[in-house]
């Protein structure tokens, strides 16, 4: 991918500051005189990519996680699927655009799609409430679901917002009844369900489309039960050791791998995914198909599901 | 969770308050002096304006319960330190902290569950206690729950919730969060034996507790008063840079608005929970 199509509105790159060598053999590609520059350029880019991102801290995942140009769900959504109808409307209250929903086709199959779009342009962020859904978007969620068991189709959630929204109107239409009653309804959904997250996974606004039988996770993708600012914030009254708190917290995908809480981890291209979203995607397709095919030999029950959420947690029994 | 230990000074919270154990006590929601023993024998109570004092899980048990009717389950699930979260540079240690919590409060979690009867029909409990780490849920808190809810589905007993929680535990992470698809699913259990399940929810109920368990009961009391919502307000107010209503989250704006059965006062609860529970459980 250039630079050029990597450029935000403003026509400025936004490159965080770990990933300015990155930055700098890519401008050299771009204006390499021969073949021969160019070649060396790119074996130069592999093996600093390689370097940059084999020694990163928890809060650079952070940040490669909110990154401006990250591939978000509709970037994914227009790669992965033949063709998608989105959905509108939570048949109560409104639609929300933060959390989108319909029908995909994938490699010659029907899919119930849902996911949280965070914005790509300023304008379409406003619109789309950075992905933070309110409760008509979890209960838009949640009508797919249902249609999805009703007609037999496996349903795929894609996760990518920093909460579910904190605000009046939500508060007043039942933000925490709304994300309770998903989470209820998807340990009962007789039906396959495939999680990705794919950049940010905040908390309960995370989770309340995230309890699949299989939940995987992009490397460089974090899930978290607070933001760590936040948490700093709250445990130590200051939100500038968030870095402290993104060590403690165990953000990471490897980690959570570790935790027993995701199935999967999801290996980025070099750079990490906005540098290729293309292959970002087929990694994607791939974890996807796997799963589907699992599925179509049988191996899919809802009581696999309802196990895995039962034995989560770490505590001791001092009997 | 700063915002909720605004009512400190009138905490009756655990042994030590901030107020001495006098005979006169500042009531937080009137402002006038009251006296302490005629507020104990309300059961915390305001007799003057009817403000609810938080307390403790021992004593809802002790207001509810038929008298030694109580037999505590799953008491030696606690919460371990899956994290390893200990951050030295600021000096904290979350095993510390749960340590002090147990000192503090003479409890292993911050849930207590177990079998009771309520006005004769013998119920499946499980009560929160603020007084331990903000009545915080934690993979102890989660599974003692699901284990709370497995033994009523095994003797076919209703279920009786009391919540009292700021919401999961952050020093577990992302295992206090998925606590919350754990304890939906120990719902749907409930459900699907078809048994009862309600739930008390009381100062205060938020985020991922109020976002899961709490809020999936059959029926929804509430005590006046109790801050009940997913978001902080403090959280809400600087997203947005407003001034939160008066009454915002509070019961009586959830029962407004569709989320609460009834409000009920706490010298009523276990006369109408008695009567729920016969009616309930013999239809
Ligand atoms: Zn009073």
């Amino acid at each position: 991918m250039t630079r050029s199509s990597r450029a935000t509105e403003s026509g400025l790159p936004h490159d965080l500051s770990f990933e300015a060598t990155i930055a700098a053999i890519e401008k050299r590609i771009e204006e390499a005189a021969s073949d021969e520059d160019r070649a060396a350029a790119q074996a130069e880019l592999e093996r600093e990519s390689r370097r940059v991102f084999s020694k990163l801290t928890p809060w650079q995942h952070v940040e490669l996680a909110r990154h401006a140009q990250r591939p978000r769900m509709l970037d994914y959504t227009s790669r992965l699927l033949d063709d998608f109808v989105e959905l509108h409307g939570d048949r109560a209250l409104g639609d929300d655009p933060a959390l989108v929903g319909g029908i995909g086709r994938f490699r010659g199959r029907s899919l119930v799609v849902v996911g949280q779009q965070k914005g790509v342009s300023t304008d379409e962020k406003v619109k789309r409430n950075f992905g933070m859904p309110h409760p008509e978007g979890y209960r838009k969620a949640l009508r797919l679901f249902e249609l999805a068991e009703r007609l037999g189709l496996p349903v795929v959630t894609l996760v990518d917002t920093p909460a579910a929204h904190p605000g009046l109107d939500a508060e007043q239409h039942g933000q925490g009844p709304a994300i309770a009653r998903n989470l209820w309804a998807l340990t009962r959904l007789h039906t396959p369900v495939f999680t990705a997250i794919l950049g940010e996974g905040g908390s309960g606004g995370a989770l309340g489309i995230a309890v699949g039988d299989w939940v995987a996770m992009f490397e460089h993708a974090i899930y978290v039960i607070c933001p760590p600012e936040r948490c700093a914030e709250i445990l130590w009254r200051d939100p500038a050791k968030k870095e402290l708190a993104a060590s403690a917290l165990r953000v990471t995908a490897a980690e959570l791998l570790e935790l027993g809480v995701i199935d999967a981890v999801l290996p980025e291209p070099g750079g990490g995914a906005h540098r290729n979203p293309d292959a970002a995607a087929d990694v994607l397709a791939e974890e996807l198909d796997r799963f589907l095919a699992g599925v179509d030999e049988g191996r899919w029950t809802l009581e696999a599901r309802q196990q895995k959420f039962r034995r989560m947690g770490r505590w001791e029994d001092a009997g | 969770m700063a915002f909720l230990k605004r009512r400190r000074f009138i905490s009756v919270i655990g042994r030590k308050s901030a107020v001495p154990p006098g005979v006169w006590m500042k009531c937080a929601g009137c402002n006038q002096p009251v006296i302490r023993t005629e507020v104990g024998a309300n059961q915390w109570v305001c007799p003057r304006c009817n403000y609810h004092l938080r307390i403790t899980a021992r004593r809802r048990i002790q207001y509810l319960v038929d008298p030694d009717s109580f037999q505590e389950t799953h008491g030696t699930i606690v919460s371990a330190d899956p994290l390893g979260f200990s951050v030295d540079e600021v000096n904290y240690s979350y095993r510390e902290r749960v340590k002090k919590a147990k000192e503090k409060t003479g409890l292993n979690e911050a849930m207590i569950t177990g079998f009771g009867r309520i006005e004769s029909t013998r119920t499946v409990l499980a009560l929160m206690d603020f007084s331990f780490r903000g009545g915080s849920m934690g993979s102890a808190v989660g599974e003692k729950f699901c284990r709370a809810v497995d033994d009523a589905v095994r003797e076919r007993l209703p279920v009786v919730l009391f919540a009292a929680s700021g919401g999961a535990r952050m020093e577990e992470g992302l295992l206090s969060l998925v606590q919350m698809a754990k304890t939906a699913d120990a719902v749907r259990r409930i459900n699907e034996a078809r048994l009862p399940y309600i739930a008390v929810l009381t100062d205060p109920t938020t985020g991922g507790v109020y976002a899961s368990f709490a809020s999936l009961a059959d029926i929804i009391l509430a005590e006046p008063g109790a801050h009940i919502g997913f978001a902080g307000p403090r959280l809400i107010e600087s997203a947005l840079k407003v001034e939160l209503p008066e009454g915002f989250q509070s019961a009586e704006y959830q029962f407004r608005n569709g989320f609460v059965d009834r409000i009920v006062n706490r010298t009523e609860l276990r006369p109408l929970l008695g009567k729920l529970l016969r009616y309930l459980s013999t239809p």
